[in-house]
């Protein structure tokens, strides 16, 4: 790998970070929500549009060749990243709540039948919830819901339990966005896989903190947000397993997804086609290949490091201030603080400290089921990328105590 | 009783005098704190506003041609704000509730809070105040 940034030198690549919020310096504690880009990013997408655009896969003229080559070659590019064995693997889709949708699409009209269960878990994003919602309702399957404990962490004992001859698909997040807990999912999946159940992992929050390996955690599918991993937004990524993607029928018809169309009959594409009908983002899909680059780059021992001092040194200083109460108190967490105060509303703690430049998020972070087993309405939320530092953190803290001392 | 109008005036005077942020949140802060709390009682599946970030509770009802409303947040700045719009508009003949466009809120600096971007149940508590105030007007 190339020369080791300081984290100095990461942020100088980001420019939104030498923004300034209310005349303060923007201090963005907001990655869980979207994360900012690296120039290399912004001036791909904007190359792209500069130099290369055309419409993909259709054309003959030699701009349409090299949008498509550009296209994919950053299919190649995050099947390496994130070790698909097989480039049609790899889905582009808007975002994770598409690939999520793409599956359960699928899963309704190929796969479940009435009595059939999915589980899924208490602290779920509704992107991971509502999809299996509607699609337990339309087939008459069962949703089934594993418990967490008060710290957060699923009760694995209480998920085997779930798993019956019945369990037609497990659907989990790898990383809480709103506790921060990691799943332990390589467990998952093996007993999910001995119970004869595939597995839909959401990444959403994983992939911005770690190196994901989909061969080596053997998940059946993987669903990826690009603007959450210094992407662009639009684009997403979903992995899954050929054989799985054989079985599911295509999620949306049009161009692109066919073979050959006619009104007696018509034929589907091959994967990853099959599942990419109509013009993408195909802006969005290069850029993501220029984060992936980008993210190859970087040190992730290093990071990884880093963001645990970062999550640890937040945490201490948190717990300092009275009436403050942590919720995601997980063994195993990643870059996410969540808080609550026993007097002072989330709501106004996000608004005063964002007059102090402070970016942070607050309410209920699209996991209304997670807030009512915490008994809370909401949380304020602090979510970290590897570009953070700790002055940031101190100046959080400060402002944090500020709001306090303003409302209580 | 002054007219909307004349309150609208006032308010905007008042928060003039404030040179930063800060004093002007601590004003809102005041405000929310000194604003009575409805009744638990009163805290109803039919008075919620329902808003992502902040919960808020709208009573309303009708006396002659005027409308009086009591309303709460769980949010102190939410509450804040809504004591500056009960100060506005509570005890304030119906059609002239409807007619107000709230273009005090923007000359007060607070258009923010009541971006629907926002999602505290402010802007979902004017429409609703507006409603009321449309209903009792056609009485």
């Amino acid at each position: 790998m190339a020369n080791v940034k300081s984290i100095a030198e990461l942020r100088a690549d980001f420019p939104i970070l030498s923004r300034k919020i209310n005349g303060k310096p923007l201090v963005y504690l907001d990655n869980g929500a979207s994360a900012q880009k690296p120039s290399i990013v912004i001036d791909r997408v904007s190359d792209y549009y500069k130099v290369e655009n055309a419409n993909i896969h259709r054309g003959v003229h030699t701009l349409s060749q090299e949008a498509t080559s550009a296209y994919e070659e950053a299919r190649r590019k995050i099947q390496k990243y994130i070790n698909a064995p097989l480039e049609e693997e790899v889905i582009f889709t808007k975002g994770t709540t598409d690939g999520i949708n793409l599956v359960a699409n699928g899963f309704t009209r190929g796969i479940l039948k009435k009595g059939d269960e999915v589980i899924i878990s208490e602290m779920e994003h509704h992107s991971n919830i509502v999809p299996w919602q509607m699609a337990c309702e339309y087939t008459g399957a069962v949703l089934k819901v594993a418990p967490i404990n008060d710290a957060g962490e699923l009760i694995m004992s209480e998920f085997k339990a779930l798993l019956n001859a019945n369990t037609k698909l497990v659907s989990i997040t790898h990383v809480s966005n709103t506790l921060g807990t990691i799943n332990p999912v390589k467990e998952i999946i093996e007993l999910s896989h001995a119970n004869g159940t595939p597995v839909l992992l959401d990444g959403a929050q994983s992939v911005p903190h770690m190196k994901v390996d989909v061969a080596e955690l053997d998940c059946d599918f993987y669903a990826i947000s690009g603007h959450k991993m210094f992407g662009p937004t639009g684009v997403g990524v979903l992995y899954g397993k050929k054989e799985w993607l054989d079985k599911l029928p295509p999620y949306q018809g049009g161009g692109d997804m066919i073979k050959s169309v006619s009104f007696e009959k018509t034929v589907y594409n091959d994967l990853p086609h099959k599942f990419e009908a109509g013009t993408p983002n195909i802006a969005g899909g290069i850029g993501l290949g220029a984060a992936v680059d980008y993210l190859e780059e970087l040190d992730w021992k290093a990071i990884h490091i880093h963001e645990e001092e970062l999550l640890a040194h937040a945490t201490t200083e948190i717990k300092k201030i009275e009436g403050i109460r942590i919720v995601g108190t997980a063994k195993n967490k990643a870059g996410v603080l969540s808080f609550v105060h026993e007097k002072a509303h989330h709501y106004d703690i996000g608004t005063i400290i964002d007059q102090l430049g402070i970016a942070i998020r607050t309410g209920h972070h699209c996991t209304e089921p997670l807030m009512n087993r915490c008994n809370v309405t909401g949380t304020a939320r602090a979510s970290f990328a590897f570009y953070n530092t700790k002055e940031e953190v101190d100046l959080f803290i400060a402002a944090l105590k500020r709001a306090l001392n303003m409302l209580l | 009783m002054q007219s909307i109008n004349e309150i609208s005036e006032e308010l905007i005077e008042d928060f003039e005098l404030f040179d930063d942020w800060a004093d002007k949140y601590e004003y809102i802060i005041s405000l929310g704190k000194e604003l009575p709390s409805m009744d638990d009682a009163d805290k109803v599946e039919d008075n919620i506003v329902k808003g992502c970030q902040s919960q808020v509770w709208l009573k309303a009802k009708q006396e002659g041609d005027k409308v009086v409303f009591e309303a709460d947040s769980d949010a102190i700045i939410t509450k804040g704000i809504i004591a500056l719009l009960v100060k506005v508009f509570n005890g304030q003949e119906a059609k002239e509730i409807v007619n107000n466009d709230l273009a005090f809120i923007d000359q007060i600096g607070l258009k923010e809070h009541l971006s629907p971007n926002r999602s505290n149940g402010l802007v979902a508590m004017v429409k609703k105040m507006k409603t009321y105030a449309l209903v009792y007007s056609n009485n």
